[in-house]
């Protein structure tokens, strides 16, 4: 019997009932836990969903134990039926490994349970509580408006409600919450103008919606977009009415595996488990045609054909995925240097070598090859995503590497990036700035490992990587970063003293103190301002005032090249001893020795931990700094 | 589609709806000799019915369904 359409991007699996069957009578625990991860990675409908929930709960009905898969409790509020809901639930965080044990209150309880401390809900004791609010319930004061400040006034109302939920729930539960957004299932009054009607619950739901989605935000809470998600599939597919009159069942079970698989991703994004790498084979994959057979000028890339253009839309995408933090590679059957032909020379091309953090193209199986990728990046397999046309290819990674998510892709590109987004792979529930500037720094990183792989010894290591460490005094080009870095420096920061603008201004006229600023390349690229310090000079000695330097350059011997630029600066402008200071802080016990590390005397020290050290210019002398110092040379303005 | 190729179908739905894979059907089998057959998983039954033989019941229809001869009667008529 053929499965419903959804969950497509999954592959079906043929004689599903009777791998089923089998798996009824698997002994051993690991590897009958790990048959049922696999059978929930196959395109199951509501019937298989069903079915293996049950044969979930009957091989383990307390739980499989911490070491074969996590636990996650996941409590379900809502004010309709979701009592169908909760086996999709488990089979969704089935399919990423995780054993789910789902509560939920008797109907119409919700509101007593919550503000009871001892309820059913509070002892279930929930890692995830997930809240809904059917849309009846959410329109209910609708009806009678008469003007949008009083739909306004209606959606705050609303929200606060949802707040003093969210809230209590996280003071007693501590749990994770999860606001689902409100089904748009409500037909039109006016029609497209509808948002024209004050008392329209279609439009009442669309403001609602996004004033949910900006107080999650601000409350730390996630959403599940299920309104999203039903206009995706169709509102029909997801919304039958006369299971709402029937059963007071607002979602439809026909699609409970898609909304159980929308929870799961939720909570495995959470828990760190999305997928972070997207792995692309290239010939009618990133463009129609082989490149080693029909050469740059044959292959179907770019505008003026329909297949092209599609090719382009899956680049377009992979791309936007790139910018967000998601790691690209490429695995492809290929002689290197026509894989790599397209990305240097075709015009079309979008995905050039540098988005592409991890670039395999030889004759090995693409299993050995993603193995590669997993390895060269430091990532899991598992948080693998692997896109071919070919289904022999698809076949033999998902049979050999299992934990690799392989979407069942059409051969029509145009399609992909709608399925990708479909399946989930990605989920993210944070954006950081550091997502943003992913594949360079981990292109950066592999690149550094790869150095540090064959280097022997560390020494070789730092040799090889050509650092070179560039020294300015302060001016006021750079005024801006130094203060910056001055005032959220914790970690390696001798005396932690925050400084302004203005202040550090007063350096750079200052006759008696010196200010530099740290600049480090080296042959992956330029990390920037990397470190401060600034003297004070009284008479003949030197004290430092401010010491700090970026956690990311650590271990690369930069503070001794940094001390060794200070004393000569200090030597040539007549000092002949430089003082340090330790203040000891919460959060820069790592430099707790450096002073004593870099040969200073102890001269005092105070009850606190506060130490006075000296050294003497001329008395350090490193030998053999991995890395080359020069003083930098502004450009005429 | 004969009353008897229905009857697959319909032997397999309950097979993975019921985790029941050696269960006879007849047409006066009802919810009681079906462990797990409740008014929650009868929603699920009638849905995937309505998907595996693509029509969709009315909904005064379902409300008379005591026994799964009741339910194969339905599919017939829907089926002609």
């Amino acid at each position: 019997m053929p499965p419903d359409s959804i969950l497509s991007w999954l592959p079906d699996l043929t004689d599903w009932q009777d791998y089923a069957k089998s798996a009824i009578a698997i002994m051993d625990d690991a590897e009958r836990w790990r048959e049922l991860v696999r059978l929930a990675g196959t395109r199951v409908d509501l019937v298989r969903t069903s079915r293996l929930d049950l044969m979930l709960r009957k091989a383990f009905p307390i739980s499989p134990g911490e070491t074969l898969a996590p636990t996650v409790k996941v409590a379900m509020l809502g004010t309709s039926t979701l009592a169908h809901l909760h086996a999709g639930i488990r089979v969704g965080l089935l399919r990423r490994g995780f054993f789910a044990s789902t509560y939920e209150p008797d109907y119409g309880q919700v509101f007593q349970e919550i503000s009871n401390p001892v309820s059913g809900f509070y002892k279930f004791a929930p890692d995830v509580a997930i809240l809904s609010e059917d849309v009846r319930h959410a329109t209910r004061e609708v009806h009678g408006l008469t003007n949008q400040d009083d739909v306004q006034m209606l959606v705050a109302e609303s929200i606060k409600r949802m707040e003093v939920v969210w809230n209590s729930i996280r003071d007693r539960a501590g749990c994770m919450v999860v606001q689902q957004t409100v089904m748009p299932v409500m037909p039109t009054l006016l029609g497209s103008n509808e948002h024209r009607l004050a008392s329209s619950p279609s439009g009442f739901v669309r403001r609602l919606n996004d004033a949910i989605r900006g107080a999650a935000d601000r409350a730390g809470v996630d959403v599940l977009a299920v309104d999203e998600l039903a206009q995706r599939d169709g509102v029909n597919t997801w919304h039958d009415p006369s299971l709402w009159c029937s059963a007071k069942q607002e979602i439809s079970p026909r699609v409970a595996p898609v909304y159980g698989d929308a929870v799961a991703r939720i909570v495995a994004a959470r828990k760190g488990r999305s997928s972070k790498c997207l792995v692309l084979d290239l010939d009618n994959t990133l463009w129609g045609g082989i490149i080693g057979d029909d050469g740059l000028d044959g292959i179907i890339l770019g505008q003026g054909s329909a297949r092209g253009e599609g090719f382009l839309q899956l680049q377009e995408y992979a791309l936007a995925q790139a910018r967000r933090g998601i790691i690209l590679a490429v695995v492809s059957k290929n002689d290197e240097s026509n894989a790599l032909l397209p990305f240097e020379s075709h015009p079309d091309m979008l995905l050039r070598k540098k988005d592409i953090s991890c670039f395999i193209a030889n004759w090995d199986d693409k299993a050995t090859n993603i193995r590669r990728v997993a390895q060269k990046l430091n990532i899991g397999l598992d948080s693998i995503v692997f896109v071919d046309d070919n289904p022999f290819e698809r076949e033999l990674v998902r049979r050999e590497l299992p934990m690799v998510s392989v979407p069942e892709v059409s051969n029509n590109p145009a399609e992909i990036p709608s399925l990708l987004a479909a399946a989930g792979y990605f989920e993210g529930v944070v954006v950081t700035a550091e997502d943003l500037t992913r594949t360079e720094s981990y292109q950066a990183n592999m690149e550094r490992a790869a150095q540090h792989q064959t280097a022997t010894d560390l020494g070789s290591y730092l040799y090889s990587l050509e650092m070179e460490l560039c020294w300015g005094e302060f001016d006021t080009l750079n005024l801006a970063r130094i203060t910056q870095l001055i005032n959220k420096t914790n970690q390696f920061n001798l005396t932690t003293r925050r400084y302004s603008e203005e202040e550090v201004r007063q350096v750079i006229t200052s006759s008696v103190d010196i200010g530099l600023y740290f600049r480090l390349l080296d042959k992956f690229g330029d990390s920037g301002i990397i470190g401060i310090l600034i003297g004070r000079g009284r008479g003949e000695t030197l004290s430092i005032d401010t010491w700090l330097m970026s956690c990311r350059v650590l271990g690369r011997e930069v503070e001794s090249a940094m001390l060794k630029v200070l004393c000569e600066a200090a030597s040539s402008a007549g000092y002949v001893r430089i003082e340090g200071l330790y203040i000891p802080t919460a959060k820069n016990s790592m430099v707790n020795n450096l002073y004593d590390r870099l040969g200073f005397v102890v001269i005092a020290e105070q009850p606190g931990g506060e130490r006075s050290y000296r050294l003497d210019v001329g008395a350090f002398q490193p030998s053999g700094l991995p890395l080359n110092i020069r003083k930098a040379v502004h450009e005429p303005v | 589609m004969n009353r008897s190729e229905i009857y697959s179908r319909v032997r397999n739905i309950f097979a993975d709806l019921f985790l029941v894979d050696d269960i006879t059907l007849d047409d006066s089998t009802a919810a009681d000799q079906v462990e797990g057959w409740d008014s929650l998983t009868h929603i699920n039954l009638i849905i995937a019915v309505e998907s595996a033989f693509g029509f969709k019941f009315d909904l005064g229809e379902l409300e008379k369904f005591k026994a799964v001869g009741d339910l194969v009667d339905a599919i017939e008529r829907h089926l002609q």
